[in-house]
């Protein structure tokens, strides 16, 4: 019954949280920093998964010495082998390798044009619904090829933020239930997967809502009126709004692409803050113009530029002691 | 040059408006005469028109007797019908039109509904009338069902199903031309908003870009209702020029019984025009149709109200 | 380029590029859907959609195909250039010169007054629009008349055209009563159909224009008026030529107005005066009334004529939404339906 993995959905994050549960990476929990370069190392590996799909190719990035910040659980989650991304005959991303680890913030830095907005879509596909588009390489998430997963369901693990806030015209309580109504819908695939039938109703729903906008660290401030428009808010509560959608859904991977670009330097702080918080809970990949942003937020950081990865490492490494000289000259260019 | 425009502008109202005034003034003195009964039941309407014809001639004794209902039951019908079937056939096709069709098929599919509004209701009128007409006459309706109520009318392939099926088909484009207009403007940042959270693209559709087209949707069954009211020539040569109130309860006979809405009686009867008791009948019927044309557009506004406080219908 | 980009070290961690494009893809020349993940009633929506659409497209082509057979099948030159006439038989009853000529007579006229009116109206509402109040009133009244049925229209003229005072519009018959009936009283009672079809595509046309075009030709000392003469108007012809050709096929198109407001009779029928104005004058007809006159509804019975007269008409239809399609792609900046693909190629980075 469960032979086809596009009926099967992800088995665990596709269920809303209880609030106030603790967000567990797919591993066993790594109680050491050095275990979880290990475990970054040796990805976790669910029973019943091949291992050996996860044999490394010859130039895969060797494991990072240690990340910048150390936390309590850094699993990798989504790996990407040279990876090639096509707008008709343009190449736009050439032979990229990276890890997405949970526990800490991938940042996605270079110059405009360097691919790096096209490589954030391809991980949840999205470049799919963009004619024209064209992929090559391997995406894995948990050592599932991304492509033998059901377009939306993969979209509902991974899900993404864009550059401009863009909230549904609906109240804040409805943008953020818009995809947990969503599993309703699909709640006949739940059945035939053994899952829970039915998605949150009622006030199972509401708290769901409820929780979501506390972690995107809405709550305090619309909290009191869930049901003004959203268009009503301002530029930086609507992309905490968009950040709250998202997280509602219990992705497991959050792409967020240049998310405070549109944003004035408050908001912007309060949005690095949440990003920040939410490592130990989904993996981020962040795409981001802004260097002294990547800085600030990132624990790896991987430099694009025309379509090429430059240079991938601890955040630390890529902005102080660069190997590239192109890194060196873009990274200084920006500091001065 | 502003006092000009405005000039221009203030006398094409002021037009606009005497259109609403003369109708009414004109059509008064048959609800006069009337009075509620206007609008009920009561006899044969095709012979209450004729006897103002043929009836006295000097104002005093004037024949008015008039009761409206079977035409505007007729109405009710075809236009109620007609916008009921095309709203969400319009809602599919524009759907079609601007989130499915490939680019080969819309290329042929959206010139072909542009078209399709074009084309005039006289040409309707000619193929429903020599083309469907004889085959629902012949194929469709059974000897035992022309001979069930034959002793009131005749059935023919006039009828109220074809007229109301030629109407629908008559109102879609315009429909499917306001909400495609509408869809097209949705944001593509909300349905890739939609689809990047692990949503469908039809559940996408119909979620976010159906829900920001509704003001638009309103309109266009607006709109169509208008048209749908106001249509005369097709009807008047497809539904059976015939006063009669089809009967539901007559069960499948039902849908072969002749219908004449108000605005098809209006044509049928312009050649009467010159004579007096008529004339006012037929300004009766036109303010009625105007009437309801002017609620329908009211009771379209004040539902797309509460949809502004979403931003959407601004 | 791309050999500065390959010469790149590749043994540095994390970097790319040194290695040629594969040779196989995914490619997703257009979005395809895999509706197979998807629940069961999205799917049957989704059919629907596509039944939907091509059956709309399939009934236009049945139209047109009819029309095209019955009318090749019917139509001769000579119809075309004779005068009918009354004759019962259908091969005496003439051709439909009369209507030909009262179409574009009637079209020429209801144009003649909607354009100017519609953009003056347009430009006021979208330049100037003070008082709110009348902005708002000429709004909706021209949305009423976008959505007015036609035969009210006619019943209006018919009232108006009547009085004595506009008796130099049309034709005053011996007793003194105004007949009402006229080209010019039709042509103006059919305006009302396409004004709103002017007003529309003038008002977006003008919406459409950057805000500095507008704010460049002020800087340069130019009034308001003078903007608009002089740089508005002309960079929105084409919005404005799409609107009245949309106007003139509703014009062309209609009935009841020909019925009530022009006579609907068999000839043209000048009436005194100038040469030139007398027909305008004079009461007549058009195609759709030969249609209809000469259907099973009508009193001409001669199908045959009806069907040809139908082709001619569909011709015209068929080619002002040609000429709108045209005008309009000139305008038209907005790519409909280009969603689910970037601006351009590369609009992500």
């Amino acid at each position: 019954m469960n032979q086809d993995p596009r009926l099967a959905p992800p088995v665990r994050r596709i269920i809303p949280r209880q609030a106030g549960t603790v967000v567990e990476p797919r591993s066993e929990p790594a109680p050491s920093a050095a275990a979880a370069v290990a475990s970054a190392a040796q990805p976790a590996v669910e029973p019943g998964v091949q291992s050996g799909a996860w044999q490394d190719p010859v130039d895969m990035p060797a494991p990072p010495r240690a990340p910048t910040t150390t936390h309590s659980n850094v699993v990798e989650r989504m790996r990407l082998e040279s990876v090639w991304l096509a707008y008709g005959d343009r190449w736009v991303v050439r032979d990229v390798s990276l890890p997405v680890r949970q526990g800490e913030v991938l940042a996605l830095i270079g110059a405009s044009g360097s691919g790096k907005t096209t490589l954030l879509r391809s991980l949840n596909r999205l470049t799919e619904i963009t004619a024209g588009a064209a992929r090559a390489g391997h995406i894995t998430l948990d050592g599932e090829e991304i492509d033998g997963l059901e377009a939306n369901d993969l979209r509902r693990r991974i899900s993404m933020v864009f550059q401009q806030p863009n909230p549904f015209p609906m109240s804040v309580f409805e943008n953020v239930a818009y995809s947990l109504r969503e599993e309703r819908a699909a709640r006949r695939r739940r059945r035939r997967a053994g899952l829970p039938g039915r998605g949150p109703r009622g006030d199972q729903l509401r708290a769901s809502v409820v929780e979501a906008l506390r972690r995107a660290g809405l709550y305090d401030e619309v909290g009191d009126d869930l049901d003004r428009p959203a268009l009503g808010l301002s530029g930086g509560q609507q992309q905490r709004l968009c950040i709250a959608r998202s997280l509602a859904a219990g992705p497991e991977v959050l792409l967020l692409d240049e998310p405070c670009s549109a944003l004035d330097p408050i908001s912007t702080a309060t949005i690095e803050e949440l990003i920040v918080g939410l490592r130990e809970s989904v993996a981020v990949v962040i795409v981001t113009h802004n260097l002294q942003q990547a800085v600030r937020v990132a624990d790896h950081v991987a430099f694009m530029h025309l379509g090429e990865l430059v240079e991938y490492g601890p955040s630390q490494q890529i902005f102080e002691h660069p190997r590239q000289q192109r890194t060196r000259d873009y990274v200084s260019g920006a500091f001065g | 040059m502003e006092w000009l425009l405005r000039a221009i502008t203030i006398s094409v109202l002021v037009v606009i408006g005497l259109i609403a005034a003369a109708i009414l003034i004109e059509a008064w003195p048959s609800f006069e005469h009337n009075g509620i009964r206007w609008f009920f039941p009561g006899g044969d309407v095709d012979q209450q028109l004729k006897a103002m014809i043929t009836g006295p001639q000097e104002p005093a004794r004037y024949n008015w007797h008039f009761r409206g209902w079977p035409l505007i039951w007729g109405t009710i019908l075809t236009s109620g019908f007609a916008v009921i079937f095309a709203l969400p056939l319009a809602i599919l096709a524009a759907i079609f039109i601007v989130e499915i069709a490939p680019a080969r098929v819309r290329r042929v599919v959206e010139p072909a509904v542009w078209l399709l509004a074009g084309v005039p209701s006289v040409v309707y009128g000619l193929v429903g009338l020599l083309v469907i007409v004889p085959w629902v006459e012949h194929d469709l309706i059974s000897k035992a069902q022309k001979h069930s109520v034959d002793y009131v009318v005749q059935l023919t392939g006039e009828n109220v199903s074809v007229a109301t099926a030629i109407l629908t088909v008559m109102i879609l484009p315009i429909m499917i031309a306001l909400i495609v207009r509408a869809l097209q403007t949705v944001p593509r940042t909300w349905t890739e908003g939609s689809v990047a959270l692990g949503v469908n693209r039809w559940r996408t559709i119909r979620r976010v870009s159906l829900r920001a087209a509704r003001p638009a949707i309103i309109a266009a069954a607006v709109l169509a209702m208008g048209r749908a009211l106001g249509e005369s020539i097709m009807l008047s040569m497809v539904s059976g020029s015939r006063g009669f109130a089809a009967n539901p309860l007559d069960g499948a006979t039902f849908f072969f019984e002749p219908v004449r809405p108000l605005a098809a009686t209006i044509i049928d009867y312009a050649e009467g025009i010159s004579v007096a008791p008529l004339r006012h009948t037929l300004y009766a019927m036109g303010a009625v149709l105007l009437v309801s044309t002017a609620l329908f557009s009211l009771a379209g506004w004040a539902v797309k109200q509460p949809l502004k406080r979403y931003g959407i219908g601004t | 380029m791309e050999g500065a980009l390959n010469a790149t070290d590749s043994s540095t961690l994390g970097v790319s590029g040194a290695r040629k494009p594969p040779a196989t893809l995914r490619r997703s020349q257009r979005p395809r859907e895999r509706l197979a993940g998807w629940p069961i009633a999205d799917r049957v929506a989704w059919a629907a959609c596509w039944v939907v659409g091509v059956g709309v497209s399939l009934v236009t082509a049945a139209i047109v195909l009819l029309m095209a057979v019955k009318g090749i099948a019917y139509l001769h030159p000579a119809l075309l250039f004779e005068h009918p006439s009354a004759a019962v038989a259908q091969s005496q009853s003439g051709g439909f010169l009369d209507p030909i000529e009262g179409t574009l007579l009637l079209t020429a006229v209801g144009t003649a007054i909607a354009a100017p009116l519609g953009v003056a109206i347009a430009v006021w509402l979208h330049e100037y629009g003070r008082p709110a109040g009348l902005a708002r009133a000429t709004e909706s009244a021209i949305e009423m008349t976008a959505g007015g049925p036609s035969v009210l229209f006619a019943l209006f003229g018919l009232i108006l055209f009547a009085r004595p005072v506009l008796a130099f519009l049309s034709q005053t018959s011996a007793g003194g009563s105004v007949s009402g009936r006229s080209f010019l009283t039709a042509g103006a009672v059919s305006s009302l159909l396409a004004l709103p079809l002017v007003v529309g595509a003038t008002r977006e046309a003008l919406a459409q224009l950057p805000a500095r075009l507008r704010e460049a030709s002020q800087a340069l000392g130019k009034t308001r008026a003078r903007t608009i003469r002089k740089v508005l108007l002309p960079s929105i012809r084409p919005g404005i030529a799409a609107g009245v050709v949309l106007g003139m096929g509703r014009i062309i198109g209609d009935t009841a107005i020909v019925i009530f407001v022009l006579g609907a009779t068999l000839h043209l029928t000048p009436a005194g005066g100038l040469p030139g104005l007398s027909a305008l004058r004079g009461e007549g007809t058009t195609l759709t009334a030969y249609v209809r006159y000469n259907s099973p509804a009508g009193e001409g019975l001669a199908p045959n004529k009806a069907y040809a007269a139908a082709f001619v008409l569909m011709l015209i239809v068929v080619a002002l939404n040609f000429a709108v399609v045209r005008l309009g792609s000139g305008s038209r900046r907005k790519r409909p339906f280009a969603r689910w693909r970037p601006a351009r190629a590369g609009s992500a980075q």
